[in-house]
């Protein structure tokens, strides 16, 4: 009971204590202990996060190519080249339409899912586990299997097989981009993926909802179903939706790993932002001054977004948080 | 207090209860078989010769060639299992590693009173506005001047200091008793075997919960490995998972075998931690 600690990092605590504490020594003293604590996060979270992001706005201010250490200054240029460039702005308007696509489709199947599982009274676990599962598989296998197999462009494809027997001729979802059928695959595998896990944000917060709302809603006269859900269900909910959503936007922001694998970096259409700054950056010009300026660019929106929304929604935390 | 679910409301009307059940039932069961549709194509697909997957009459049923495990991994042009290896030690690596600095930090955070505390918490919180994915560039620059490009240590290190991580093991431990700590402190254990001791025997659930959420984004990353494995000796699966999509010298069997193998851990790890890994995103998902 009274040695306390056999591993090594204890050790800098010798017998002489700081008079303040005699009773405990280093051992008690909070200052020491919290540096010893947070030490090692701390240095590693300036080393991986803090040095790069400066660096980085650094570099977007020199002529950087195939070079982390420039000399040449060359002020805005790279955020004049990045802007002017129409790839960069293109690839921002990618992510408008996706979010567009995938943020309502994704909230209202992760919604619906929860709703309905959360009526169930047997198997309950076993189809929220169903639901859930595709959250285990990378984005990588699942561009695969719905590339190669699901949205394969010729006859063996699971979607054009099921369309032939309505004697639909094949179509190729991924070869041409007009019309814009890639983003049937692309929405379609995002929402399979992520649905199981935004429902499951939904089932705890609808489990939190007190069952006597229901009970006094009855008895107003509400009739369960659309008027149950409207009145009671969906305002208790908000602080969860708001929160999905906003999980959501920052979530298709990030969009790389099935873009990269369905579409390609070679596409001259739908190319997210990261892709951009993965082609400028580490592609063949390896520019990274016009790399950095435009993860500078992204960081900043994203900020601002992170910014606005605190402000308009406590932190996105509703009615929870303080 | 009841938690009882809508359904209270109505106990009216029995008969069409069942009705109402069973419609139920049909439309979650019609959900559930189109969620699985997916995952009987990846084993189908993995079990099939080529010809049964190309074939013009759709074979619901594959030949069952287990042969296909064999022949993928005795592939010497594909080194499959070498990138299973690789994903194994770091998915391995960065959530004990995450576990470790993220917990330490965050107890420090929430429950030693340093003055300055706050300030410190300011600034891991000041990382959360800015996704890691954003600023891979810099984290690039970073590395590669280290070195470190094609290494387990960078493929493992830059991962470790997940501010969000740190920040839901704080809000967690703002809400573990006082009194057990207190009671430790009694004894004679300063805060380093307090928490050894006491905190950590009593909050397995939670470690339990963000080493699955851990393991499970460490195994399938794609983006960083894609910076960081220049070579194909440091590939991860998912990185050689995409090359043979990208480039089709592989066969299609083969391709569908590796994705197929490529999930069966995590679906393992995910079948057996559901529990956790459900509470903790309950827990923290939105209170986080």
């Amino acid at each position: 009971m009274s040695t306390t600690t056999t591993r090594g990092v204890a050790q800098p605590a010798p017998a002489k204590a700081p008079p303040a504490r005699p009773r405990r020594g280093l051992r008690g003293n909070p200052t020491f202990n919290f540096w010893l604590f947070t030490g090692p996060f701390l240095i590693g979270l300036v080393i991986f996060v803090f040095v790069p992001i400066f660096w980085s706005v650094w570099l977007s201010f020199f002529d950087a190519r195939y070079t982390v250490t420039p000399s040449r200054f060359i002020g805005f240029d790279n955020y004049k080249q990045i802007l002017t460039n129409s790839n960069f702005p293109d690839s921002l308007l990618t992510f408008s339409v996706f979010a567009a696509f995938i943020v309502p489709t994704t909230w209202a199947l992760s919604l619906g899912l929860a709703l309905l599982v959360h009526r169930l009274r047997f198997m309950r676990a076993f189809f929220r586990s169903v639901f859930f599962l595709p959250t285990a598989v990378s984005y990588v296998a699942a561009a695969l299997i719905w590339k190669m197999s699901i949205f394969s462009g010729v006859r063996f494809g699971l979607m054009n097989t099921v369309l032939g027997w309505f004697g639909v001729e094949n179509i190729a979802y991924l070869a041409n981009p007009s019309p814009p059928w890639y983003w049937v695959v692309i929405v379609s595998l995002r929402l399979w993926i992520q649905s199981g896990f935004y429902m499951i944000l939904f089932l705890a917060a609808l489990q939190n909802i007190p069952g006597e709302l229901y009970e006094a809603a009855a008895i107003d006269g509400a009739k369960p179903g659309w008027q149950t859900f409207r009145y009671i269900t969906l305002p208790q909910l908000r602080a969860t939706s708001t929160a999905v959503i906003l999980l959501l936007l920052i979530a298709a922001y990030q969009a790389f790993d099935e873009f990269f694998n369905i579409i390609g970096q070679n596409a001259t259409w739908a190319q997210t932002p990261l892709m951009e700054l993965y082609k400028t950056a580490l592609g063949t010009s390896q520019d990274y001054g016009a790399g950095s300026a435009g993860a500078v660019i992204l960081s900043l929106l994203i900020c601002l977004v992170t910014l606005i929304q605190g402000k308009w929604m406590g932190f996105g935390r509703g009615e929870e948080g303080k | 207090m009841t938690t009882t679910a809508p359904q209270l409301g109505k106990q009216r009307k029995k008969g069409r209860d069942v009705l109402g059940n069973a419609g139920l039932y049909v439309a979650v069961g019609i959900a559930a078989l189109l969620f699985l549709i997916p995952f009987y194509l990846i084993v189908r697909n993995a079990l099939s010769t080529d010809l049964e997957i190309t074939g013009e009459n759709w074979k619901v049923l594959p030949s069952f060639q287990w042969g296909n495990i064999s022949e993928l991994f005795d592939d010497p042009t594909v080194e499959f299992g070498r990138s299973m290896v690789n994903s194994l030690v770091v998915a391995v690596s960065t959530t004990l590693g995450t576990l470790l600095v993220c917990s330490l930090a965050g107890y420090g955070l929430a429950r030693i009173p340093y003055k300055h505390a706050n300030k410190v918490f300011y600034a891991v919180l000041a990382t959360l506005m800015v996704p890691t994915a954003v600023t891979f560039v810099p984290s690039f620059v970073l590395v590669s001047s280290l070195g470190w490009v094609d290494t387990y240590r960078g493929l493992i290190i830059p991962g470790l200091f997940s501010g969000f991580t740190c920040f839901l093991f704080r809000q967690y431990f703002l809400g573990f008793p006082k009194e057990l700590e207190e009671a430790a402190r009694v004894d004679g254990l300063g805060y380093w075997g307090a928490y050894w001791r006491i905190v950590v025997p009593n909050s397995l659930n939670f470690f339990a919960a963000i080493a699955t959420i851990t393991f499970i984004s460490a195994w399938n990353s794609f983006l960083w490995p894609l910076v960081m494995g220049q070579d194909p000796s440091s590939w991860t699966v998912q990185i050689a998972l995409s090359s043979f999509m990208t480039n089709q010298t592989v066969n299609f069997h083969l391709i569908f075998m590796a994705a197929a193998i490529s999930i069966l851990p995590l679906v393992f790890v995910f079948l057996f931690l559901q529990r956790w890994l459900v509470q903790g995103i309950a827990q923290t998902g939105i209170k986080g």
